[in-house]
């Protein structure tokens, strides 16, 4: 029903870009895009018309830190019920992932949702019951909504949520590769609009187009960067238009602010990104894991936390590497046995990678 | 994680902030819908148990065709 297919409008436009000699990069930042690239053998397409498009940071389980794994650790064995989603149950922290604590008889358990969570803190009273909020502007509005319905007292939130324009600011800014032009995320800018990436287009005179997630969505996506280069009028434009209003979503926009304010935060691969963190205001730190529990996470206080030993995630986010480049890859990194984040998330670039490995391109 | 999926109201809770959503294929689940404003018959992109907005299913086929025009008319 949202369904957005045109065979030949794809094939005239893929043989169109292969007439104008082009050798372009190009970021985005979510998982599902990466999915519908490789999926459909668009990765090796746009290759052949000389369009190269990495991922950058975006899968919010890949870009949380080993701290706050760490954090989340700790929370579950001084006995607290840790709820989160399924992916972020299985990175692995220095030791092990919140899934190895299951085995010790910690209670970590695996939520759709934010409300799955406060179903359990009400159904459970005796248990204190900690949400690890994970995700970017498309999920906090979610843990924003639940914290204005005042949940019970047993329940907190260990706030991990990070927001993109910000992101995506660092990458251009640390100028470590160069970008032509950015395909901005889908489901994000249902919610921010357009607006808070014209920044980006204004410091950098980058290209951007926000698009959707059907094949042919990238197709236009990829389509519209180059006229905006060959015209050399950068701009941010929206293809997503049946899902990304022009203002986005008003009312989680309000919720936003309301509940959050902005932080500097790292994220992994990174270092600190000024304000692309979102905290819980004071006005809601009943709710707020890490002032409720300061005293068992103050043991974390001072101590540095390593990437998992020959882990390439942060260089993959950073979109320095490609997944096959790292020696682990496909090795001794698997799905089943995942050394870094980018092959536990099924919005990770090695995740994603390893199960189209063996596609066949049409 | 940004996964969104969507589907179409097809009852509002009495709470009035919860709605089931059918996803297709005899796939319904309960939604949280007090980040849009939806009505029965209303289609949603639905993310980790949230509405996060409205979808016109006929927008899909009003975009293609401007797509076509625009190739046909800047032919690249």
């Amino acid at each position: 029903m949202f369904s957005l297919r045109d065979r030949n409008l794809a094939r005239e436009i893929i043989s169109n870009l292969k007439e104008k000699d082009l050798s372009l990069n190009f970021m985005h930042v979510c998982g599902t895009h990466q999915d519908t690239l490789m999926k459909h053998g668009l990765d090796v397409l746009f290759k052949e018309c000389g369009v190269n498009i990495i991922q950058g940071p975006g899968c919010p389980v890949c870009v949380t830190t080993p701290r706050e794994i760490e954090e989340m650790i700790l929370l579950a064995r001084e006995g607290k019920t840790v709820a989160t989603f399924g992916d972020m149950i299985q990175v692995p922290g220095e030791k092990q992932s919140l899934r190895d604590l299951r085995g010790e008889g910690c209670d970590i358990r695996t939520v759709y949702g934010i409300e799955d969570a406060v179903d359990i803190a009400r159904r459970e009273e005796d248990r204190e019951v900690v949400f690890m909020a994970v995700g970017f502007e498309t999920t906090a509005p979610s843990t924003a909504s639940v914290v204005q319905q005042h949940p019970p007292e047993n329940f907190s939130i260990l706030c991990c949520h990070r927001t993109i324009p910000e992101a995506l600011d660092a990458i251009l800014s640390m100028g470590e590769i160069r970008l032509d032009g950015l395909i901005d995320p889908g489901h994000v800018s249902t919610i921010i609009g357009v607006k808070p990436y014209k920044f980006l287009t204004e410091k950098y005179g980058i290209p951007q187009v926000i698009a959707g997630f059907e094949p042919l969505d990238l197709i236009m996506a990829v389509w519209l960067l180059v006229k905006q280069i060959e015209k050399d009028k950068p701009k941010v434009e929206n293809e997503y238009t049946r899902a990304v209003k022009e203002e986005g979503n008003i009312v989680a926009q309000k919720l936003l602010k309301e509940v959050f304010t902005s932080t500097d935060i790292k994220w992994r691969g990174f270092p600190v990104i000024p304000e692309s963190g979102l905290i819980l205001r004071d006005r809601h730190q009943e709710y707020d894991a890490r002032r409720k529990y300061e005293d068992i996470l103050s043991k974390l206080s001072g101590k540095t936390f390593r990437e998992p030993p020959g882990c390439r995630c942060g260089e993959l986010l950073r979109g320095l590497i490609e997944p096959q480049e790292c020696p682990l890859f496909g090795k001794i990194c698997t799905p089943s046995h995942p050394v870094g984040p980018c092959m536990v998330s099924v919005e990770g670039s090695c995740n994603i990678t390893f199960k189209y490995s063996k596609r066949k391109i049409e | 994680m940004c996964l969104a999926v969507p589907g179409k109201i097809i009852d509002i809770n009495e709470d009035k902030q919860h709605a089931t959503v059918d996803y297709g294929d005899g796939i319904k689940r309960t939604v949280n819908i007090s980040l849009v404003d939806a009505k029965i018959g209303t289609y949603v992109l639905v993310h980790a148990g949230f509405a996060i907005q409205t979808v016109d299913p006929k927008e899909a086929e009003e975009t293609l065709e401007l797509f076509r025009e625009m190739i046909r008319e800047e032919g690249g």
